[in-house]
């Protein structure tokens, strides 16, 4: 045992803070590490944190008491707030609950709609990542041309739903509207350069000797942490076990796309900064293949009866979908009334951000701890809803 | 699904068995065996991922339900765990000793539905709600408007039209 860390006694550690030696440091809540507000109570023993408490709250805007008292269509509004960098997969998971419980089949070109806004929303959502990612190991530049490269994809978005940011595209019964004219020629030239970029960012990440040297062995998952901590995603495909949503239980027409699971072994950031970038080239070869066979025409929506009046049946389901960050799920249940009687949002978040965090700091760097945090992919807002 | 649901129900108290979906089902097991009931779909039925936990108040039958929810990644099914609760007496057994993120679950459902799970770390410690003084915010019987109402002081609104703020400034003799 490294002499740093405080003697254990009953299996707890034991420290005087008065004795100088030891020193308590606040973390944010606002900082490099978390798109959102999200603060770490560390105490370090020279430049090595030995305990590691997170702090969340500052976010919270209680989503799930609201939807309590509002109607299932006034709840569109809301769901999308929760995740703000990736929020389609809330309204996806929000109108497939509702869509379940209601018994309503979507139209088959809405779900090749509903992927298509998915997988821009996954690359969007990498583009914000990496640019945090590689800023938090000292490289800006590359932060510079990621967060400028993501406002082509949402102008994209801008162009099919109106919005930049919250779409609320997929309504309950299918989607808003179709492609507009021109946007699949905008869509190959915003892709094209988005695959040129990311070449040259792997030329500046992968084969920087300072990332590799600050990201090889940060924040290892070893295989006996992923069952305990619930940990899912890229997360847990960088230590090299093959799970994917989108392959394991297919929605949408994920099944009628061709892809493989991206995987990496050495389960250290580096690893999982890898699998997340081989999955921004996934992503946008999965949107080439949905833009070539998808159906040019159909109907967008099923006509629902009056949605400001909607009853829908007692009862519960739990939907997911694969966000950024791995599962995402929704679990509503209805009391056949015209509210919610309960949504219970699950971020991935929830397990990456606090609990395996809080284990994984210990022993790490003062000046490493916003690389681990932004290499689990945490969004706070997900924790506290 | 049966087959998992047989199973359990031959070694567990089982009500209320319902499938939702190919790959979803859910059903009520007694307060007593539920820690017993999700240790044994985590060793031997492979359900080794907790998804969720959470609960909803039916504040008519007086009653908390709370969901477990577990994911087998071998047969990529979930399967949700049941308990209803008093609402008088929401104690429930802690199974943070399962899954690590438990207790944060277990932290934030004591926080915002006074469901208490005596023994598990840190569970009475404010999570998302810190200096919150009033009654556990998500139970239904909770009105928001009144809490905020006789909370926080009302301020007045004071909204200035942005001509007559000009006219002011520019024409003060007017």
């Amino acid at each position: 045992m490294n002499d740093k860390y405080p003697p254990i006694v009953d299996g707890k550690s034991v420290y005087d803070l008065d004795s100088q030696k030891y020193l308590k440091m606040w973390q944010g809540p606002q900082h490099p590490g978390v798109t959102g507000n999200m603060s770490l109570e560390l105490d370090i023993s020279g430049d090595q944190i030995i305990k590691c408490n997170t702090h969340v709250g500052y976010l919270h805007r209680g989503f799930e008491k609201l939807m309590e008292r509002r109607r299932y269509i006034n709840c569109f509004p809301i769901v999308c707030r929760i995740c703000v960098p990736e929020p389609d997969t809330n309204e996806y998971l929000f109108a497939a609950a509702t869509e379940e419980l209601l018994g309503v089949e979507i139209p088959e070109r809405a779900k090749w709609l509903r992927t298509l806004d998915l997988e821009l929303s996954r690359l969007a959502s990498f583009f914000m990542w990496i640019g945090g990612q590689s800023g938090a190991f000292g490289s800006g530049t590359v932060a510079q041309w990621s967060i400028a490269y993501r406002d082509y994809v949402l102008d994209l978005f801008e162009e099919l739903t109106g919005a930049r940011i919250y779409h609320m595209y997929m309504i309950p019964g299918g989607v808003r509207g179709g492609l507009p004219e021109g946007w699949i020629q905008h869509a190959e030239k915003v892709l094209d350069g988005a695959s040129k970029l990311l070449d040259e960012i792997y030329y500046v990440t992968f084969h920087n000797s300072v990332f590799k040297s600050r990201a090889k062995g940060l924040g290892i998952i070893t295989p006996d942490l992923i069952d305990r901590f619930g940990v899912v995603g890229p997360n847990v495909r960088g230590s090299g076990i093959a799970r994917d949503l989108r392959k394991d239980s297919p929605y949408l027409v994920y099944d009628q796309l061709d892809f493989n699971i991206e995987t990496e072994t050495a389960g250290d950031t580096y690893a999982r900064t890898l699998v997340r970038w081989k999955e921004m080239h996934q992503s946008i070869s999965l949107i080439r293949q949905i833009i070539m066979l998808m159906p040019k025409s159909g109907p967008l929506y099923t006509t629902l009866p009056n949605v400001l009046h909607l009853k829908v049946p007692a009862g519960e389901t739990y939907v997911k979908a694969e966000s950024t960050r791995g599962e995402y799920g929704y679990y509503m249940v209805s009391d056949g009334s015209e509210f919610p009687r309960k949504v219970t949002v699950r971020g991935p978040s929830y397990s990456h951000g606090m609990a395996l965090l809080e284990h994984l700091a210990v022993g790490v760097n003062i000046a490493d701890t916003h690389g681990l945090m932004i290499s689990l992919h945490t969004y706070p807002p997900e924790i506290e809803r | 699904m049966n087959k998992i649901y047989e199973d359990l129900s031959s070694r567990f108290t089982l009500s209320d068995y319902h499938q939702q979906r190919d790959n979803l089902a859910f059903v009520t097991v007694e307060k007593a065996q539920l820690v017993s009931a999700i240790t044994y779909m985590r060793d031997y039925l492979k359900f080794t991922h907790l998804v969720l936990m959470t609960s909803v108040d039916w504040l008519e039958q007086g009653k908390f339900q709370l969901t477990y929810l577990l994911h087998n990644y071998e047969l990529h099914v979930n399967f949700g765990l049941k308990v209803m609760l008093d609402r008088d007496n929401a104690v429930m057994d802690t199974i943070h000793h399962l899954w690590g993120h438990a207790r944060v679950y277990q932290r934030e459902l004591h926080e915002m539905f006074g469901i208490d799970f005596p023994g598990s770390p840190g569970v009475n410690e404010p999570m998302i709600l810190e200096s919150w003084q009033g009654p556990p915010p998500m139970r239904r019987d909770f009105d928001t408007k009144k809490y905020s109402e006789e909370t926080f002081d009302h301020r007045p609104r004071q909204h200035v039209e942005p001509e007559d703020y000009l006219r002011q400034n520019l024409y003060p003799e007017d």
